[in-house]
């Protein structure tokens, strides 16, 4: 197994009284896709946020535990939280592109990170439209307003938004869950080639899905982490009872 | 009705009436404009500040400090604009020197404006998708930036919009002003109209506030179209063209 980029040790959260995470300890290796698995309100989504401190604003949150990226705690009072989403991107269920030009819409995590070099803008616009595999279909309308795309296709823009800022790792939410079975499967193998360069960590109530992109596979349940493996192992032999039932569609 | 005509036929004969109206526009338009402006300011950071600070906002504030905003607001909004001037003006002789004229109540006005304002932007606000604030966050962008980079220009068409209501809203509180020592239209529809009988005056001050009114609701909803970059720019114009337009033929 390679080098784990990020790692939760006993992770602990709370909302108010219910308690959404329990003790979860879980490696996410370099350069591969783990998958979260689970049915609703299992904490899967919960688990996301956590890795981008994105729930930490809600006012009856409470988290006990650490989550490591590259070996440095990201609760750590020294860690910015604004650097920390500049190395960890999120993808969210549904497309949300900014109302502006597909353009703006890219440039504007790199110019609010400092880059202002038109050249470099323009670079670097090319560069993720491409890795988002959506350059071909928009480089003639950069200037035409985002929202005038298609579902998958702004789905795409935000996935070249979040890939702009150069993260390390990449977070999607049910990325694919708003979208046809064409941009899904576009989506799919997009992930597939963005695993070259990035870690990426998804959360899919698709257990196909699950099994065709990912290379680990998490299955939570109630907020506990039931088990975790090579996404093989786990379809093939689960270790766990509840595991087994799961992904063979006993319940969930 | 004669006399009533005859009145009439004297304003339009008599130069004294046609300045008096010429200042009474100049009046009202100089207070409502500057009225509107800093309630327009002033009200957008609060709009902002209820928005940003709710228990689920991009920036939560105590619950007590949101609580007394709200407080606050409702207590301003809720007492009747001739009462709230009254127990304003004493700020405008602080402020202006004065307690009588056009500019000395400006402060009343903008005073009874900001909770309204504050509302308003607060409902155009809410209206913002989620996802596009939690995509911006998930982005390392600072509250300010979100702020100013993502929830403002979002929502400049509804703010645009709104600002035309606050404007008109606070024409009519400027033409109540007149009641007690404001400038403008409303002051001649009182001073000549009512309290001299002279209805056609009244008439006149109040077709000219009608006038204004439209205008400006013009020229606003033409803005709010024109500026909403969430529409392309053929779809603006067809809306445009079905909004000029006059509805029945």
């Amino acid at each position: 197994m390679k080098q784990p980029i990020m790692r939760t040790n006993r992770l602990n959260l709370w909302y108010g009284e219910t308690h959404a995470l329990k003790d979860v300890t879980l490696d996410m290796p370099e350069h591969q896709i783990t998958a979260l698995i689970g049915p609703s309100g299992c904490g899967k989504s919960t688990f996301l946020k956590t890795l981008d401190r994105m729930n930490e604003l809600i006012p009856s949150v409470r988290i006990q535990g650490e989550v490591l990226y590259r070996g440095k705690n990201i609760f750590d009072a020294q860690m910015d939280v604004t650097s920390l989403r500049r190395y960890v991107g999120m993808v969210f269920q549904k497309p949300n592109p900014f109302p502006m030009s597909i353009y703006d819409n890219i440039a504007y995590g790199p110019r609010t990170h400092g880059i202002r070099g038109k050249g470099e803008l323009d670079a670097l616009v090319e560069r993720s439209l491409r890795n988002a595999a959506i350059w071909d279909e928009v480089k003639d309308r950069l200037k035409k307003s985002a929202l005038s795309l298609s579902g998958g296709q702004q789905q795409r823009i935000c996935i070249a938004r979040a890939l702009a800022v150069e993260p390390d790792v990449l977070l999607m939410d049910e990325a694919t869950s708003a979208l046809d079975p064409i941009s899904t499967s576009k989506i799919e193998d997009l992930m597939a080639d963005l695993k070259q360069s990035y870690t990426i960590v998804i959360v899919t109530h698709n257990m196909q899905q699950a099994a065709r992109v990912s290379d680990r596979c998490a299955f939570f349940l109630h907020g506990e982490l039931v088990e975790s493996n090579g996404t093989e192992q786990m379809f093939s032999m689960p270790k766990d009872k509840r595991t087994e039932d799961y992904i063979t569609g006993r319940f969930g | 009705m004669d006399r009533f005509m005859d009145d009439f036929s004297k304003i339009l004969a008599n130069g004294k009436y046609f300045h008096e109206f010429l200042g009474g526009i100049w009046e009202t338009l100089y207070s409502t404009l500057i009225a509107t402006a800093v309630a327009y300011l002033l009200g957008v950071l609060l709009g902002v500040v209820l928005i940003v600070g709710r228990r689920d906002g991009i920036r939560p504030l105590s619950s007590p400090v949101m609580k007394l905003l709200n407080f606050v607001i409702n207590i301003v909004r809720s007492v009747p604009f001739l009462l709230l001037m009254l127990m304003v003006l004493p700020l405008s002789l602080i402020l202006l020197g004065t307690k009588i004229g056009t500019s000395a109540s400006i402060p009343p006005l903008v005073i009874a404006a900001i909770p309204f304002v504050a509302r308003l932007v607060e409902t155009s606000l809410r209206e913002l998708d989620n996802g596009v604030l939690e995509a911006s966050q998930a982005m390392g962008c600072t509250t300010w930036q979100i702020i100013l980079k993502v929830m403002l220009p979002e929502c400049l068409p509804s703010l645009i919009s709104n600002f035309t209501t606050a404007f008109i809203t606070i024409l009519g509180y400027g033409a109540t002003a007149g009641a007690i020592g404001g400038g403008g239209l409303g002051r001649i529809a009182i001073n000549y109209g009512y309290n001299r009988y002279n209805y056609a005056v009244m008439l006149v001050a109040v077709v000219l506030i009608v006038i204004l009114v439209q205008i400006f609701q013009s020229i606003g909803s033409y803005l709010a179209v024109r500026l909403d970059k969430r529409i392309s720019h053929k779809a603006r114009k067809n809306t445009l063209k079905k909004r000029l337009q006059p509805v029945s033929k």
